[in-house]
């Protein structure tokens, strides 16, 4: 198990920037998801850790060792690929056999790993046959065992789960999770649902156009998140995003966008002024509360425009004047589409991001 | 009611494919068919115009005299001419299918720029564009007694007596020279067919290869190559069959290119060991006007090839061999 340490790493294809100066520190033993919208670098990323992928720019550290200039084979890593890359021409066997063999490890051994890996992936009845009869999930197994036999460094996994249907997902999701923590290895995995990596990751790297936006656990990156971006990726739904202002009346603050006034409390208010007058708010639509009757302090009105019942939660989807904003609330809410509620924010669960350079304010 | 007009969807198409039709059967039935009955008769030039007049009426003689001079050894080329051919194909093939199998993946894979895989490629394919007579020509100059070949080497220092007098009639480098260049040649197909079966194998099997720890060699040995199982015999195929008729690029180097004429070809292609068996049917029927004889000759060939295509198609399987060559992912 090796701790992976990436020092400024860039690459470009030809004009295009893929990767941007990226500093990544993955602990030995850890668990670490990149996230990001497709096309944001982190494919490319793991691919660098891979050595398919040489850098343009910087280096990449297995504990201390440069590893920049090493080929594949000489990294000891486990990578498991999106589209499974299980080799069509081979069995079950084989292809989880295949790293062994290139290694050279002897034949009775080779058939013991293959075994205790086939077992261990619940496949060791499935080893005679072809890749393309096989099941995605089947597949996906099969290659989780050919990255694990040879016992990795570092195990890479590159969108496993998205091939597979939903509740596959959720299943292999959990059982992923627990073989990393079961096996210790070093692990980097890809996906671009932010589910997947809040579920699984003890750290997230979400990633945006090649750049690196916040590296943290799944509650800092949840609870503080750093700019518009990663506050607008991480969560579903996704948090509400007001754009407003900062008025100071009377000694006192006010956030004020179209059809809507709310006071703020001397503090915040003189912390945000203090930064930028154009803002950003956010706010989780778990931490709207949504009233129906009665009068409130400081409540925004808003009117109720689509209800969408989800079993368990419930989405109710209302209009600040123009602004469309989704609350997440619990079944039982007797709403109808038109009626007039009122919203509070409780102020400690408020973001506020400045309008311009997109960062969090507080 | 009257019956029901033919829709015209069922017809369209076979007007569309009235020219071909046509096309085949002037091209290839008919000539088929010729072939088949002037190989039982001794139609030559002696006979000719007696022997048109009595065309496809019961005077005609038939014989197995043709067949009998070929089989019986009572043309004492003939074992000579079977010899020389198995060599021909068999070299050939090996440039053609496999030679061209190293190639390809050297320029496909092994070679990471797409400019100089590209520009090799094409090397490889300027024999194919060339004007066949041009090709020849420029053999011919190469290897002349002043020509570029024999200047490189005494260049490097080779004496001249070491120097054979002609290298297109001395044997055995006249029959190299006809498996280079056919080799040259033939070698494109295979490679248009292989690198575009190796460029479509999705790089994430190869990505994966290279991880679990192959080298690059290793990949090519055991992901790409087996990966390219059917279009290789698709290629094998192919090329037997192709190569068994051919002679064209024999009869322009050691023929048309030297400035011989039909009637000396034979003669030249002797003294030089190339004469395949389509090139001694052709010999027999237009510089030695045996057209009966030629035409058994011919028929030989066509039963071997149709021999060979039931064989193929019984070991590769009819339907996945007439299926466009494919990459197994």
């Amino acid at each position: 198990m090796v701790k992976v340490t990436l020092d400024n790493v860039s690459k470009f294809f030809g004009k295009v920037k893929a990767v941007v100066d990226l500093n990544l520190e993955v602990r030995d033993g850890e668990f670490v998801a990149l996230l990001g919208p497709s096309g944001c670098g982190k494919t490319t990323t793991l691919l660098m850790i891979a050595g398919i992928y040489k850098p343009t720019k910087g280096r990449i550290l297995f504990d201390e060792v440069d590893v920049t200039d090493l080929p594949p084979k000489d990294r000891n890593i486990g990578m498991v690929f999106q589209s499974y890359a299980l080799y069509p021409h081979m069995t079950v066997y084989d292809n989880i056999a295949f790293p062994l063999k290139l290694k050279k490890v002897p034949k009775h051994e080779i058939d013991k790993k293959v075994k205790e890996v086939a077992k261990l992936l619940q496949i060791d009845n499935l080893l005679n046959r072809k890749p393309a009869q096989l099941s995605g999930g089947q597949q996906q197994r099969v290659a989780l065992g050919r990255a694990l036999v040879k016992e990795p460094d570092v195990l890479l996994l590159d969108e496993p789960l998205s091939n597979l249907d939903a509740k596959l997902r959720v299943m292999m999701r959990a059982e992923i999770k627990r073989l990393q923590k079961e096996l210790k290895i070093t692990t980097i995995y890809v996906t671009h649902d932010q589910v997947e990596a809040m579920s699984m990751a003890d750290r997230i790297a979400v990633m945006r156009a090649g750049r690196l936006q916040q590296y943290a656990e799944p509650e800092v990156l949840y609870n503080k998140p750093i700019n518009l971006f990663v506050a607008g990726f991480i969560g579903n739904p996704p948090m509400n995003f007001i754009e407003g202002s900062i008025k100071e009346e009377n000694g006192e603050y006010y956030f004020e966008s179209e059809g809507l006034k709310l006071k703020l409390s001397k503090d915040l208010g003189e912390l945000v002024a203090s930064k930028s007058t154009d803002v950003v708010l956010g706010i989780r639509p778990e931490h709207i509360r949504v009233i129906t009757s009665g009068e409130v302090d400081n409540a925004i009105d808003a009117t109720v425009y689509v209800i969408e019942p989800l079993g368990r939660d419930l989405v109710i989807n209302v209009k600040v004047d123009n602004t469309l904003l989704k609350i997440l609330s619990t079944p039982g809410l007797k709403l109808e589409p038109g009626q007039k509620v009122k919203l509070v924010f409780p102020e400690e669960k408020i973001h506020f991001f400045d309008k311009y350079t997109e960062k969090a304010i507080i | 009611m009257s019956k029901l007009p033919i829709p015209t969807y069922r017809i369209t198409p076979w007007l569309f494919l009235t020219p071909l039709f046509i096309m085949i059967a002037l091209a290839w039935i008919g000539p088929l068919f010729l072939t088949v009955y002037l190989g039982f008769t001794d139609l030559q030039l002696k006979n000719f115009i007696a022997f048109i007049k009595d065309f496809f009426t019961p005077q005609v003689h038939f014989t197995l005299d043709n067949f009998r001079r070929i089989f019986l050894a009572q043309d004492p080329y003939i074992p000579e001419v079977a010899r020389i051919t198995m060599i021909y194909v068999g070299s050939v093939l090996a440039i053609n299918a496999f030679f061209a199998l190293v190639l390809s993946i050297a320029i496909a894979y092994f070679v990471k720029s797409e400019l100089i895989s590209m520009s090799l490629r094409v090397s490889w394919l300027l024999p194919r564009i060339t004007p066949g007579i041009v090709y020849a020509l420029m053999w011919n100059w190469f290897v002349s007694r002043d020509g570029m070949f024999n200047l490189l080497l005494r260049l490097a220092g080779i004496p001249e007596s070491w120097l054979p007098s002609n290298w297109l009639l001395d044997k055995p480098y006249s029959q190299l020279l006809m498996i280079i260049v056919n080799g040259y040649i033939g070698a494109s197909f295979g490679m248009i067919v292989y690198t575009a079966a190796i460029k479509s194998i999705p790089p994430d099997l190869i990505n994966a290869a290279l991880v679990d720890g192959a080298s690059e060699f290793q990949v090519a040995r055991r992901i790409i190559i087996p990966l390219l199982k059917w279009p290789i015999m698709f290629v094998t195929a192919w090329q037997t069959l192709s190569l068994m008729a051919s002679y064209d690029v024999i009869l322009m180097v050691w023929g048309a290119a030297q400035g011989a004429s039909p009637s000396e070809v034979l003669g030249i292609t002797k003294v030089a060991g190339v004469t395949v068996w389509s090139l001694y049917a052709y010999t027999q029927a237009f510089s030695q006007y045996q057209y009966g004889y030629a035409a058994a000759i011919s028929l030989v060939l066509v039963a071997i090839g149709l021999g060979l295509i039931v064989f193929y198609f019984k070991v590769f399987g009819f339907r996945r061999l007439m299926e466009p060559s494919r990459v197994e992912v």
